[in-house]
């Protein structure tokens, strides 16, 4: 039995394209512990959400995996067949869908919705035993049961949200991918929203991937923050540590982004624009907006290497 | 472009479907003695020969003949009413998405409404009434008194989407005024949309006199394929066995709706690349 | 349940009736021309030989309408009687009333149409479908483009084909009619069978043009509802591919294409009449076809008012059970 519920081991998506493949996500790796709740920050474009869909075995054509190795556990994703990976998804790894999406089928009841999860997965119940499964998953997510029988367009953006959630965790996965949960909720509700997720999470003892660009909420939530820029996973470190000593100028700059009450004054954003995945510069693709940037940057691609023993970062200042 | 037209291959069926027919009509037109398109111009009932490669009807017209002159005059109806429709469609279309409130809901619950009535008895409705007078030019006004409905339904809901993205709003910010913004912005983006309403409004014109000529409520004296059609129910020429009789305008019919429906579905794809994908 | 939504589609409905009527009244006007005493003339100009009742008929019309009336005057009285389910008398077939001669025709027609419409939408729905599905059988590929090619011409054409082959040709069915002349109609299984093989032909004609047509449409619809996020979160749950495919892709796909088929009902008329009038289906196609020739004008008045009126029903039956289909509907469209 591994230590680690979750392996990533140089994960690489690719989209075709007529002037030569696009790299999504490049070469990442990183792994979690039971329980644990890992961030990955980045801008959009930055292939955060590529690597979640990529975990499920979800890319479509035009995109492929084109190697590395995910672990759940002691399986190996990229052997199984279609059918099992099928069965994996939301029993072994489960999905909490964007905030901002239309994630729920407008015109099937919520209790259908999750009916279907738990039929697809071989979960023999009567009408009566699903009704009973269906009220105490949306307790469990602090939904009043009459949403059962609702439609989505009867719920609020925040209560759409914890529906989702009912159905992440209705087959108590061993791992929550929650992408960009609390996109377009409001400030409040998403703070409901982060709450309901970490109570189900701990009850569950599930690891948590939470994918986002809001470094304040990743600050309250994670345990391990991992930064992606251009498709590469540039830094990894527990989340303290990435805050007060971050090891990537990019990392720093995002830390510096934030508005916080100390330190008043104009809001600080990072120069520059996110590159475009299909004409990256050359070297470490951060150089043209990297502060610090030496001759070196332009010409050598970092490589990732270990920073202590939870901690990895790939540029040549770290 | 040609990298295109391969992809696209509707709209390259359709051109040739339509090519085919404009050489038939252009080199008819020149070699063709159109005045045997008459009764009583050459023997009736032959079947096709070397002298009437279509064969005769039976009050003695030449059917080749027929072919010829009576297609450009089916087009024409469907043309003119065609045109007419989409013009009518487009004006009220654009001024219901410009104006919106009131306008556009008076507009939309005509069109709407209109369009759940059986567009032919309305037509039959008017044809009665002006029974024996009805030119082909006249049969095309006719046509084309409902055939606005539909182009204004489909361009003000098109108008709608692309009146909802951002440039539209940014132009507006911009401060252009409402044609400008119509002629400027939307209509650029329309206009392979617009080419294909008119296309299938040219079809369901032609569609809809070729209905009214087979209830015998076309121009009579006219020889053009509804009207053949007509000739073909009322002397029963199928059980009769006259089967050239009904194959020639068949076989042209099916080329005009054929041309027209690829070209539509061609030019739709062009319209909404979302579903350029594999037919 | 609904109910304002229910009374605003019953409101459209009935402004669809009195449109109907209007126009019935008012198009025949425009022309300056009245096509009834023109007929009317006609008749008693053949002298009383024609028909014994054309002198009664003549003394109904002019009381009836009295011409000497405002037009107003005639308007409402037209209204009325319409309101009542008076659509006068048959000119042609005095003293047959009109409802009566429809009242004979429209089973056979909304028997006709009914099921071809039914079979052919729901054919079409699934095949276009499994068409837009990247998991469809590749034989379906082939199948499509001589369905959107027959899609692509009228009803009647093809039915003309159909009957030169079978009914002509093979002699396999029958040309024309409803059933056999001199049949036994009566509910035995010999009459029912006559009746099916009366109308193999007329049908066929109908749903091999409109299948194609709902398969292309659903293949469009099936594209767009693909792409939404609540099928990528379907498929991220682990669900099969065939409950995708049903409850999240078909099932969401169906509202626009049932909305099309509320919109398309007239189209279909128009094309079905042609259909009966050829092949002499004794529904009210061929009735029409029929009072067109014998210059008729009531009951083609009365025809035009019925189908529009039956078909006003249909989509209002339509509007009726669109909120069970799309539960959001009485919160935005009305």
């Amino acid at each position: 039995m591994s230590a680690q519920v979750l392996r990533v081991e140089k994960l690489d998506v690719a989209y075709d394209h007529p002037r030569g493949a696009v790299h999504a996500v490049d070469q990442v790796s990183f792994s979690l512990r039971p329980g644990e709740r890992f961030g990955l920050a980045g801008e959009s474009g930055s292939g955060k959400s590529t690597m979640a869909l990529a975990i499920l075995r979800m890319i479509k054509p035009p995109g492929r995996i084109q190697g590395g190795e995910v672990w759940l556990e002691d399986t190996l994703l990229s052997r199984l067949s279609d059918e099992a990976i099928r069965r994996l998804r939301l029993a072994g790894i489960a999905m909490v869908p964007q905030g901002s999406m239309n994630s729920l089928n407008p015109v099937v009841r919520i209790r259908q919705q999750i009916a279907d999860a738990l039929a697809d997965h071989g979960e023999k119940l009567s009408r009566g035993q699903t009704v009973a499964r269906v009220r105490e998953l949306l307790a469990q997510v602090g939904l009043p049961p009459q949403v059962a029988e609702m439609y989505p367009h009867e719920l609020s953006g925040g209560m759409k949200q914890r529906a989702c959630i009912a159905i992440a965790i209705c087959l108590r996965p061993k791992v929550i991918i929650a992408d960009e949960p609390t996109s377009a909720l409001d400030v409040v509700v998403q703070r409901q929203v982060m709450e309901t997720l970490g109570r189900v999470q701990a009850q569950l003892g599930a690891a948590v991937i939470l994918v986002g660009h809001d470094m304040g909420l990743m600050a309250q939530f994670v345990d391990r923050l991992g930064i992606m820029y251009a498709g590469r996973l540039v830094e990894v470190s527990p989340i303290r540590e990435i805050i007060t000593n971050p090891r990537h100028p990019y990392t720093r700059m995002l830390i510096e982004s934030l508005p916080s009450l100390e330190h008043k004054g104009g809001l600080r954003g990072i120069p520059g624009l996110a590159p475009l995945l299909r004409e990256l510069p050359s070297g470490c693709a951060f150089h043209p907006r990297c502060p610090m940037a030496m001759q070196r940057c332009l010409v050598e691609k970092p490589e990732v290497r270990a920073m202590g023993p939870d901690a990895t970062a790939a540029c040549h200042l770290a | 472009m040609f990298r295109y037209l391969r992809r696209n291959t509707s709209l390259v069926v359709g051109i040739v479907l339509l090519g085919i027919l404009v050489i038939f009509m252009v080199v008819g037109a020149l070699m063709v003695d159109t005045s045997n398109a008459q009764p009583l111009s050459v023997p009736a009932l032959q079947a096709p020969s070397w002298d009437y490669p279509f064969g005769t009807d039976r009050q003695g017209r030449d059917l080749l003949a027929v072919m010829v002159a009576g297609t450009p005059l089916t087009l024409r109806i469907g043309f003119i009413a065609g045109i007419l429709g989409v013009g009518i469609g487009a004006v009220l279309a654009f001024t219901a998405a410009y104006y919106g409130g009131i306008v556009d809901t008076v507009i939309r619950s005509i069109a709407d409404i209109g369009l759940t009535i059986p567009g032919l008895l309305v037509l039959i409705i008017i044809a009665v009434s002006l029974k024996g007078s009805l030119t082909v030019d006249q049969m095309a006004i006719v046509v084309a008194s409902l055939a606005w409905l539909s182009p204004t339904r489909t361009i003000r809901s098109q108008v709608l989407t692309l009146r909802g993205r951002g440039y539209v709003e940014i132009a507006r910010l911009n401060g252009m005024s409402g044609p400008e913004i119509i002629f400027g912005e939307l209509m650029p983006n329309l206009l392979p949309y617009l080419a294909a309403t008119l296309v299938s409004s040219v079809s369901a014109a032609i569609l809809a006199s070729v209905g009214l000529e087979v209830l015998g409520l076309g121009p009579v004296e006219a020889p053009d394929l509804g009207m053949t059609l007509y000739w073909v129910f009322f002397n029963a020429a199928i059980i009769n066995g006259w089967w050239w009789w009904w194959t020639a305008p068949l076989v042209v019919i099916v080329l005009v709706f054929l041309g027209l429906f690829f070209l539509t579905v061609g030019l739709d794809e062009i319209a909404n690349p979302r579903l350029r994908r594999a037919v | 349940m609904h109910a304002i939504y229910i009374v605003r589609r019953f409101l459209v409905f009935l402004v669809i009736v009195w449109l109907a009527a209007t126009l019935n009244f008012f198009l025949p006007k425009l022309s300056g021309q009245d096509p009834v005493r023109t007929k009317l003339l006609e008749e008693a100009s053949l002298g009383g030989y024609v028909h014994a009742g054309i002198e009664d008929m003549v003394k109904v019309y002019q009381k009836r309408f009295g011409l000497d009336k405002p037009l107003w005057r005639q308007y409402l009285t037209y209204i009325d009687d319409v309101a009542h389910g008076d659509l006068n008398y048959s000119i042609a077939n005095y003293p047959r009333t009109v409802v009566g001669m429809i009242g004979e025709a429209l089973p056979w027609t909304v028997g006709l149409l009914g099921l071809t419409t039914l079979f052919s939408f729901a054919a079409g729905t699934v095949l276009g479908a499994l068409l837009a599905w990247p998991g469809a059988p590749r034989w379906m590929r082939w199948l499509m483009p001589p369905l959107w090619a027959l899609h692509a011409i009228p009803f009647f054409l093809l039915g003309l084909v159909l009957m030169w082959l079978f009914a002509f040709q093979f002699q396999w069915l029958p040309i024309f009619g409803g059933y056999s002349a001199g049949a036994n109609p009566a509910l035995t299984w010999t009459f029912v069978f006559d009746i099916l093989r009366h109308a193999v032909l007329p049908a066929l004609s109908i749903v091999l043009v409109s299948v194609g047509g709902w398969a292309l449409a659903m293949r469009g619809m099936m594209v767009t509802t693909m792409g939404e996020d609540y099928v990528t979160f379907a498929e991220a749950k682990g669900l099969r591919s065939s409950t995708i495919f049903t409850r999240y892709c078909m099932r969401n796909a169906i509202l626009p294409q049932t909305t099309g088929l509320a919109l398309a009902l007239g189209t279909i008329l128009s094309g079905a009449v042609l259909v009966e009038a050829i092949f002499g289906y004794p529904g009210i196609g061929a009735l029409l076809f029929q009072a067109i020739e014998e210059n008729d004008f009531f009951l083609i008045q009365g025809i035009v008012f019925t189908v529009i009126v039956a078909l006003g029903f249909a989509t209002f039956l339509l509007d009726i059970c669109y909120p069970w289909l799309d539960p959001r509907i009485s919160y935005h469209r009305t």
